[in-house]
């Protein structure tokens, strides 16, 4: 069986237009559409250009290498790398459970790191086109235009930002590329003064994190027909909670809801996810599909992320963040929330319950002192699952008696939501795209729905709000019929001969 | 290395200002001992002279030479920290790092490294050169000693201290020109085939992350290293410890 949109019935007489971003740091994304010649929607891809072979990169290292190495798998969310890499590598040498005061140190890290990644993805990212509309003049459409337009939005997310990196900064000895969690333990404690500093602001920052709910609350309230609708699709939702069914975004258990919201997988420990998933290869991308075993590749597919881990879990242990996703799960109607746009609301949630539990930590003296390590009986394998900003993030390791990694598998959020994206992409194509000529606009619609899943894939140049696109048109036979280039101004530039990117 | 005072006349001049020395002295000795910094990487003051870094690299009434190996003599007007000098430095430098494969931020070396810590000093801001990307396996065959061949500068310090110190002639530099790099001596070339053993002068003299200790990695903090807490031009700080 093939998705609905997956596979053009008739692909022969098909026009095809390609979504290019042509400079990217890490993995970038590339649409093709084929058209039909009343310009009907018949075939939707989203291929994602993952950085693969980073696997291999690893194994022959030193094991104590490894989580400050893989830091450098995404320049957003370094510290899930970090920390779910440390996590495994507890469990090859048997250093598990960590120390409290190690643990909470290491919470303390990953909340920081989802409420820094969180903000800029929202604040930096996607509210311009929120704000603004989809529509809207791409000029204006940055986060340059909403400083101008709305100050007061702008400022809080660029301060829930900076302390979010500033509390990564305190634990992890850097902003970016720290050291603080190392195999069995963390290297430092929080010292005094890092903790009075943040906590001279904790209480302020809460408050704006509440801010940030209601904005994003906001706008579904507003407009709840576009944003009920825009890129939704029902879908089985996946992540970690706690064992009593709490929120927990470091450590927990996998469980699985399906699209009625019940729950059908529950309990099952993070180092049997190999007995749950199997990745799916298809010809047309190299980013492979994750799904449940016992479901298969049709219907075991799932979402990951701030939709998945708000509507999973049974409550959110903080109160503030509790009485939102009361509220979240009452714009449902008892049935789960599945539209695309509602993972923003989801995450400023999750940047709210951030908030307060690095609040309450900096509360917590165990922080400033205590055993950082922990020694055990080395087992030599290690699985190290985490809930990064983005979705369930795993890190599977074996490590040899010389001490070198011999097996490394990842699986990162992105991936857990290939079939998500996709669908989400060809939920945007029907509605909007159909029987229309490809505007700047439209286009802009389908970058929309990718990016409420993953700031990666448009991150690059699009902090701006002007992410360059290369759009080819190609006719049945399969010669050029139009290009058009989007420049970083944002200009759309016909140029038959420009050389065209990468193939369709 | 002579022990006997200076007499009143026997200075030369650094950079302009008054260097005493002691017969027998180099420049470099002379003008460490002074409270100087000459950025070097293969002099240590432990080991004779080897001379091949270059980095020391000094104008000497005139003429290049490196102040490591060069004898101090009264009356000697020594440039080094003149703007050609440094370019030159900055150069051999990035060289250097394009030669091995340095990845800075995963190194467990990064904070306490003398190569890292001279390019900081140099103003070095980014390789310059084409990387070589040399391929070169670890060694983790010994219990306790990881080698990382990556990294090598090719100082010899380690064959110098394993030699002289040790007395155990565990490292050897082997092949010619481009293709000139560290061996292990053992019959397997494995140093797990070797007697070395942490308490080893050679496993400590390694200015780079080629000889570590195994499973120490980033045990301490990023923030407390060697060169976060003093650069190395500070005195005590200029070479490996
Ligand atoms: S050995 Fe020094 S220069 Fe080379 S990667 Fe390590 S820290 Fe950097």
């Amino acid at each position: 069986m093939s998705f609905d949109l997956e596979t053009a019935a008739a692909p022969a007489g098909l026009r095809r237009v390609a979504i290019d971003p042509v400079s990217r740091v890490e993995g970038h994304g590339k649409v093709t559409i084929l058209l039909d010649a009343q310009n009907r929607v018949q075939q939707v891809r989203l291929h994602i250009v993952e950085f693969r072979g980073f696997e291999k990169f690893i194994e022959g290292r030193p094991y104590w290498e490894v989580p400050v190495m893989v830091q450098r798998l995404c320049g957003i969310c370094p510290v899930s790398h970090h920390l779910a890499a440390a996590k495994a590598m507890d469990r090859v040498l048997g250093a598990h459970p960590v120390t409290p005061t190690a643990e909470k140190l290491r919470r303390l890290m990953h909340y920081g790191q989802v409420m820094q990644s969180h903000a800029l993805h929202f604040f930096h990212l996607s509210s311009p086109d929120l704000l603004f509309g989809f529509d809207s003049d791409v000029n204006l459409r940055n986060i340059v235009g909403v400083i101008r337009a709305h100050p007061d939005i702008a400022k809080k997310g660029v301060m829930l930002r900076k302390f979010g990196q500033e509390v990564i900064r305190v634990t992890a000895g850097k902003r970016v590329h720290g050291t603080g969690a190392v195999p069995g333990g963390m290297n430092k404690h929080l010292s005094i003064a890092d903790r009075d500093l943040l906590l001279r602001d904790a209480d302020q920052m809460v408050e704006w994190a509440g801010d940030a709910v209601t904005i994003a609350k906001q706008l579904h309230a507003q407009n709840p027909a576009l944003y009920d609708s825009f890129g939704s699709f029902r879908s089985n939702m996946l992540s970690l909670v706690r064992a009593d069914g709490a929120m927990d975004l470091y450590d927990g258990v996998i469980r699985a809801r399906d699209a009625s919201g019940k729950i059908f997988l529950d309990g099952a420990s993070d180092q049997s996810y190999l007995d749950l998933m199997e990745e799916e290869v298809r010809p047309w991308t190299y980013m492979k599909f994750p799904h449940l075993k016992s479901l298969g590749r049709d219907v075991g597919w799932y979402r990951v992320g701030p939709l998945a881990r708000v509507q999973n879990c049974d409550f959110i242990p903080s109160p503030l963040a509790e009485a939102e996703r009361r509220e979240f799960i009452a714009w449902g109607r008892g049935e789960p929330v599945h539209a695309t746009l509602a993972y923003h609301w989801a995450r400023m949630i999750e940047v709210l319950h951030s908030m307060e539990v690095i609040r309450d930590l900096l509360a917590d003296p165990e922080l400033l002192d205590g055993d950082l390590m922990t020694t055990g009986e080395r087992t030599g394998t290690g699985v190290g699952i985490i809930e990064a900003p983005r979705g369930t993030l795993i890190h599977d390791y074996r490590v040899g008696d010389d001490d070198l990694v011999t097996m490394c598998n990842l699986i990162v959020s992105t991936t857990h939501n290939n079939q998500a994206m996709n669908e989400a992409v060809r939920s945007v194509a029907r509605q909007f795209l159909d029987g229309r000529e490809l505007t700047e606009g439209l286009l802009n619609h389908i970058e929309i729905a990718i990016r409420a899943y993953d700031p990666c894939l448009s991150c690059a140049t699009h902090a701006l709000g002007r992410m360059p696109l290369d759009v080819v048109l190609q006719g049945p036979d399969g010669t050029l019929v139009d290009h058009v280039l989007r420049s970083p101004e944002g200009e759309l530039v016909r140029n038959l001969a420009a050389p065209v990117g990468l193939p369709a | 290395m002579s022990t006997s005072t200076a007499t009143p006349d026997a200075s030369f001049t650094l950079d302009g200002e008054d260097v005493p020395f002691r017969p027998g002295e180099t420049i470099l000795q002379a003008a460490q001992r002074a409270g100087h910094y000459v950025p070097h990487l293969c002099w240590h003051p432990e080991f004779h002279p080897h001379g091949s870094c270059r980095v020391c690299t000094v104008k000497v009434n005139g003429r290049a030479g490196a102040a490591c190996t060069v004898q101090a003599a009264a009356g000697l007007a020594v440039e080094s920290s003149t703007d050609e000098l440094n370019a030159h430095r900055k150069t051999l430098l990035q060289m250097l790092f394009v030669e091995g494969n340095h990845f800075c931020p995963s190194c467990e070396k990064s904070g306490n490294c003398l190569l890292q810590a001279t390019a900081y000093e140099a103003g070095m801001e980014g390789p310059h050169f084409e990387e070589f990307y040399p391929d070169r396996p670890v060694d983790a065959s010994h219990p306790d000693i990881l080698l990382d061949f990556d990294r090598c500068i090719l100082c010899e310090l380690c064959v110098r201290a394993s030699a002289d110190v040790d007395g155990r002639n565990i490292f050897a530099i082997a092949g010619h020109g481009i293709d000139t790099h560290l061996v292990v001596n053992s019959p397997s070339g494995k140093l797990g085939d070797t007697d070395m053993t942490l308490a080893d002068r050679a496993a400590s003299i390694c200015p780079v992350g080629v000889i570590l200790p195994k499973r120490r990695g980033f045990a301490v903090p990023i923030g407390e290293r060697r060169y976060d807490v003093k650069t190395v031009a500070e005195p005590g700080n200029q070479e490996a410890s």
